[in-house]
């Protein structure tokens, strides 16, 4: 397994203690094994990380600076890489080989990273418990009866079974939060632009970002600052200098004002619950912080704004997805039939009811009321954020209202959509926002401590501070090195 | 469809006015497509100008063309539309095989350009005018060729084949109001867009190439009424030729049903230019829910006024300007004005040589008489060639001081057209000025009357044409000097 | 805002999804359980807001009219579901059908 974060294997590889080759060659053996159990991996990339290790030793060698020289990652499988089966975790796209290899998973594998393997998702992104997979169980290394969260449980999970360093994942309503915080590593997602999108295959296309799953705060700083900037390729990407943030870690809170909403109260999620945020809350105030309460009144109407929007923008995404050029194809007796055939044989249910709402919610007579008034519910809590921060600089919540559940447990659509409560408001404000490990509670019926996430939330393009604040509070708490990992079975 | 619709009686077809709107798309020209950076070009292998971006591959997206949008403004200027300050893409959601989204990226509701005129002229020299709803800008679909129907098209086929070389190509939407009432009107109503557009050079514009696609929604009601009547769109037009055939041919049909008392059904109808006659293409209009909504793939456009401003400044003066100007104040007729203002390079050659002598018809008939000759001959342009519209008014007004006579000028402008340099300085060189002095045509005149005396009693019995003969000798003896006005004056007195 | 009955063979159609009968019945039950959710924004009062068309404030994002290179076309039909020569084949097209 990986015993070393990010930033200590980079060093070792830099200066030549240990090879990019010895590290990918010394942990396949062990994700094999255990991904029969945890099932983190859709597939695995040995050739490539083999032959790229090689060219970073020799890069190494002749004396180039690589900031992730040698760093083994995961990579969601809704990410391009050239030469890669890249799935999205559906039928539609289950043996498509990708011809090219996306922005931020390049500029990974230009400062020395080596790619694992793909890692298993949510059918799309489409989903909070990575049970939407149509290719693949993966299963929570803290309790395998339990779910690794979603939609980036694969990335989520190989981080923390150690079968990878670093891994990437996709947020768009939660989707890097939710499961970090499920599996007990920092999950994060920077401003809605800050990441290129380009190779990252589309849910919804004014939510989704990039970001790293990864030990430490620090592993993730280092990853961001990597990955982050202005890509041409990209029309969304913010074309602002990027502030990089792995110099800018604090060691205290003094004069920080951590905002605490209101309308966010844990002693709704009962009184474990309710008792763990409240001294998460309570060990930022002995970092030095000042808590101040803010309002984000609009927040209750998140998931049905995001509900709207997401669908309206993905059923638009997903209509390429046809038979015509790539991917599945089922045949009919003319070319439309084939398209219906194809789909309904490739997409999953979710993914379908996603494809009907949206389509629905964009199409003639209902846009107004549906789509445009859920973007109108869009701004108004943009604002409502835009105002919080007015008095503080961070907004600390539960990433989650529960640990993770078991499997099957959320079968009705909309108690699954309710899992991304905390997250989505804050995705369509487009705000920088992460989980970082804060301690674990006993589930009810479970036998095993799970962890839970604290989320912070900052103002648009301020990763530096957001990350500052997450390091000082995960180096004074270590919550993550507290909960032991189980002993991963071989199967 | 029976040809039995079309014979209705030119009197009945009188009692109608058709109402014609004209749909185009123009391919723009740049050197990449719309969205990504695959090249813009006809022709070539299929599938090979492709990328993940237009193939519409998994994790692709779109970047704007900013050289398209640039001359999407330019041609709206050029018909005087309204640019706004902000601007936007819009997706327009439906499937179809060389689609490959399965949505295109267009503008909808807030277009780059609105309104403007589009000015037009017949063959007869009527002017009018037709005005424009709006320009847009949005990306060309892939091609497919239909196989299985023994005669390439979509009915009867058993499967197709596509290409996607002209996927994302850039293209703009021309939508013209309903102002135009004849299939003249709507060929000359194409024609200025096509002037226009090549002028700027924002698109070749060729038909046969696909750089030019029109449909036309066409209509008739009885003159005077008050509603419009029921409209049919019609498809498949590839020449000007074909537009003005589909359209006549649409006219007729429509009159023939409302006159045989049938209903006129809203409906595509594809011109078929074998038989002559529109098929129906559709048994009933299918409302399409395109459910438009901003892209939100790319960032909205503002647009800066001062830029707008300083391009439409720099835009030329427009053809259908220039032809009034020609017909109007020049008195040329309509079809000396279209040949002119038909190439933009050669109209602003014809332009710079007036300017220099002040002698519009002179210039006129040189540059569509002899030089348009010399450049058919030498398959070269008028403006390529090496003599210059200074050389020509060179030539022009040593004509009319009668420095040269009008033989010369054709052989100095042959001379030119290859050499280039000045004229004045070509008929100094060699000696080419016209020979006027009374003594030495004296001269000439002597020589060819001794040597012609046959003629000269012929002319004296009566004979004009052995004037002619002899008028033709003493060019001949004068190397084509003499100034045969007055060459034709002395042999007159002599005689 | 009602909450419509949503008829889902009609957006099934628009979306290109063929649906089972049953399967028709199941999602129109979810949609439309979604929807009575989703309702609550009826309560927002929106007349005087912007609907956010794009989160960041990026303008005029474009780029130079230069070519670049291709995809090789051998590489992308062997991805290609059906490929016949040089193209993509599909089965047949009937006419005025989108």
């Amino acid at each position: 397994m990986v015993n070393e974060t990010a930033v200590a294997i980079a060093r070792s590889v830099s200066t030549r203690k240990t090879s990019a080759r010895e590290t990918i060659d010394a942990l396949y053996p062990y994700v094999e094994s255990s991904d029969k159990t945890i099932g983190s991996y859709l597939s695995l990339t040995h050739e490539l990380a083999r032959s790229l290790a090689d060219k970073v030793d020799a890069r190494v060698k002749a004396g180039e600076s690589l900031p992730l020289a040698g760093v083994p990652i995961a990579v969601k499988d809704n990410m391009c890489l050239r030469g890669t089966v890249t799935t999205c975790g559906s039928k539609i796209l289950e043996n498509w080989v990708s011809p090219y290899t996306g922005t931020a998973v390049q500029r990974l594998l230009d400062a020395g990273a080596i790619p694992v393997g793909k890692t298993n998702m949510d059918e799309f992104a489409m989903g909070s418990s990575c049970e939407n997979s149509a290719l693949g169980i993966t299963r929570n290394p803290y309790d395998i009866g339990r779910v690794p969260g979603g939609s980036s449980g694969g990335s989520a999970a190989a981080v923390a079974a150690r079968q990878a360093a670093l891994s990437l994942g996709s947020d768009t309503g939660g989707s890097i939060r939710e499961p970090a915080a499920f599996c007990n590593v920092v999950g994060f997602k920077p401003t809605y632009g800050r990441v290129s999108r380009y190779g990252l295959i589309a849910f919804a296309s004014s939510l989704d970002q990039i970001g790293p799953f990864s030990q430490t705060v620090e592993d993730a700083a280092l990853c961001y600052d990597v990955m982050g900037g202005f890509d041409p390729m990209d029309a969304t990407s913010v074309d602002r200098p990027l502030e990089t943030t792995a110099g800018h870690l604090r060691a205290d809170l003094r004069g920080v004002r951590i905002g605490i909403v209101k309308e966010f109260a844990t002693s709704e999620l009962g009184s474990t619950v309710d008792a763990l945020y409240k001294k998460a809350y309570a060990d930022l105030e002995k970092l030095g912080a000042t808590l101040v309460e803010v309002e984000l009144p609009t927040a209750e109407f998140g998931i049905a704004t995001y509900y709207l929007i997401a669908p309206a923008e993905c059923s638009a995404n997903l209509a390429r997805f046809d038979g015509v050029r790539y991917g599945l194809r089922v045949d009919g007796s003319n070319v439309q039939e084939m398209y219906e055939n194809t789909r309904a044989a490739g997409f999953g249910p979710e993914v379908k009811r996603r494809i009907l709402i949206g389509t629905y919610a964009l199409s003639s007579g209902y846009y107004d009321a549906y789509y445009v008034k859920a973007q109108k519910a869009r701004t108004l809590i943009a604002r409502d954020f835009a105002k919080a921060f007015e008095s503080c600089d961070v907004i600390a919540s539960p990433a989650a209202s529960t640990p993770a559940f078991s499997f099957n447990a959320k079968s009705d659509p909309y108690s699954m959509y309710l899992m991304d409560y905390y997250t989505i408001p804050g995705s369509l404000a487009g705000l920088p926002s992460l989980s970082v490990p804060c301690g674990s509670v006993f589930p009810e019926g479970g036998s095993r401590a799970m962890p839970m996430g604290l989320q912070l939330s900052s103002p648009l393009f301020a990763e530096r501070s957001l990350l500052g604040i997450a390091h000082a509070y995960e180096r004074a708490t270590l919550h993550a090195e507290k909960l032991a990992l189980p002993q991963i079975a071989s199967v | 469809m029976t040809t039995a619709a079309l014979d209705v009686s030119p009197d009945v077809i009188a009692k109608y006015e058709a109402v014609i709107g004209i749909e185009c798309h123009v391919e723009l020209k740049t050197a990449s497509k719309m969205f990504c950076a695959c090249p813009n070009a006809f022709g070539g292998e299929p599938n090979t100008k492709v990328c993940p971006v237009c193939l519409a591959m998994p994790g692709a997206l779109p970047v704007p063309n900013r050289a398209a949008i640039e001359h999407m403004i330019r041609a709206g200027l050029a018909f005087g539309a309204e640019i706004p300050t902000f601007s936007k893409f819009d997706r327009k959601n439906y499937f179809y095989p060389d689609m490959p989204k399965n949505y295109q990226i267009t503008q909808f509701d807030m277009p780059l350009t609105q309104g403007g005129v589009v000015e037009f002229w017949l063959e007869d020299g009527s002017r009018g005018s037709c005005r424009l709803t709006r320009i847009h800008l949005e990306e060309d679909t892939g091609k497919s060729s239909h196989a299985g129907s023994g005669d390439g098209r979509i009915a009867g086929s058993s499967y197709s084949l596509i290409d996607f070389n002209r996927a994302g190509v850039p293209l703009m939407e021309c939508v013209g109001e309903p102002d135009i009432r004849t299939a003249d009107e709507a060929v000359a109503f194409l024609e200025s867009l096509k002037r226009t557009f090549v002028q700027l050079d924002v698109s070749d514009v060729k038909m046969e190439e696909g750089s030019l696609r029109c449909d036309a929604n066409v209509s008739v009601r009885l003159h005077g009424a008050a509603e419009y009547g029921t409209k049919a769109e019609i498809k498949n037009m590839n020449s000007f030729r074909s537009v003005h055939r589909a359209i006549e041919s649409e006219i007729a049909r429509q009159i023939g049903v409302i006159e045989s008392g049938g209903r006129v059904v809203q409906e595509t109808r594809g011109w078929d230019e074998t038989t002559g006659t529109t098929h129906s293409m559709r048994s009933k209009e299918q409302a399409h829910d395109y459910r438009y909504f901003p892209e939100p793939d790319l960032v909205p456009m503002e647009l800066d006024p001062a830029h707008v401003a300083a391009l439409k400044a720099a835009l030329p003066p427009s053809p259908a300007v220039r032809h009034r100007r020609y017909v109007e104040s020049y008195g040329f007729t309509v079809a000396q004005a279209t040949q002119l203002v038909d190439n933009v390079r050669l109209a602003e050659y014809f332009d710079r040589a007036v300017e220099l002598t002040n002698a519009p018809q002179a210039v006129m008939n040189f540059v569509l008489g002899d030089l348009s000759r010399l450049a058919n001959e030498t398959e070269t342009h008028v403006a390529d060639a090496k003599i210059t519209p200074d050389a020509l008014a060179e030539v022009i007004a040593m004509l009319d001081a009668k420095t040269i006579n009008s033989k010369i000028a054709k052989d100095v402008l042959a001379k030119l057209w290859i050499a280039g340099g000045s004229a004045k300085a070509m008929v100094e060189k060699d000696g080419l000025a016209q020979v006027s002095d009374p003594a030495a045509l004296a001269g000439f005149v002597d020589e060819v009357l001794a040597a012609n005396a046959k003629s000269v009693e012929d002319f004296k019995a009566g004979k004009e044409n052995a004037l002619k003969f002899l008028v033709g000798q003493v060019m001949k003896v004068s190397r084509g000097k003499a100034n045969p006005a007055l060459v034709e004056q002395a042999l007159r007195d002599r005689m | 805002m009602a909450s419509d009955s949503i008829d889902v063979r009609y957006v099934a159609k628009l979306a290109r999804l063929a649906l089972t009968d049953d399967e028709v019945a199941g999602y129109g039950a979810q949609l439309g359980d979604l929807l009575s959710h989703v309702g609550v924004l009826s309560k927002l009062d929106t007349a005087s807001v912007a609907a956010t068309a794009q989160v960041v404030e990026s303008r005029n994002v474009a780029r130079d009219d230069v070519a670049g290179v291709c995809l090789d076309r051998a590489e992308v039909l062997a991805g290609a579901p059906q490929a016949q020569g040089a193209f993509f084949r599909v089965p047949r097209i009937i006419a005025g059908v989108e």
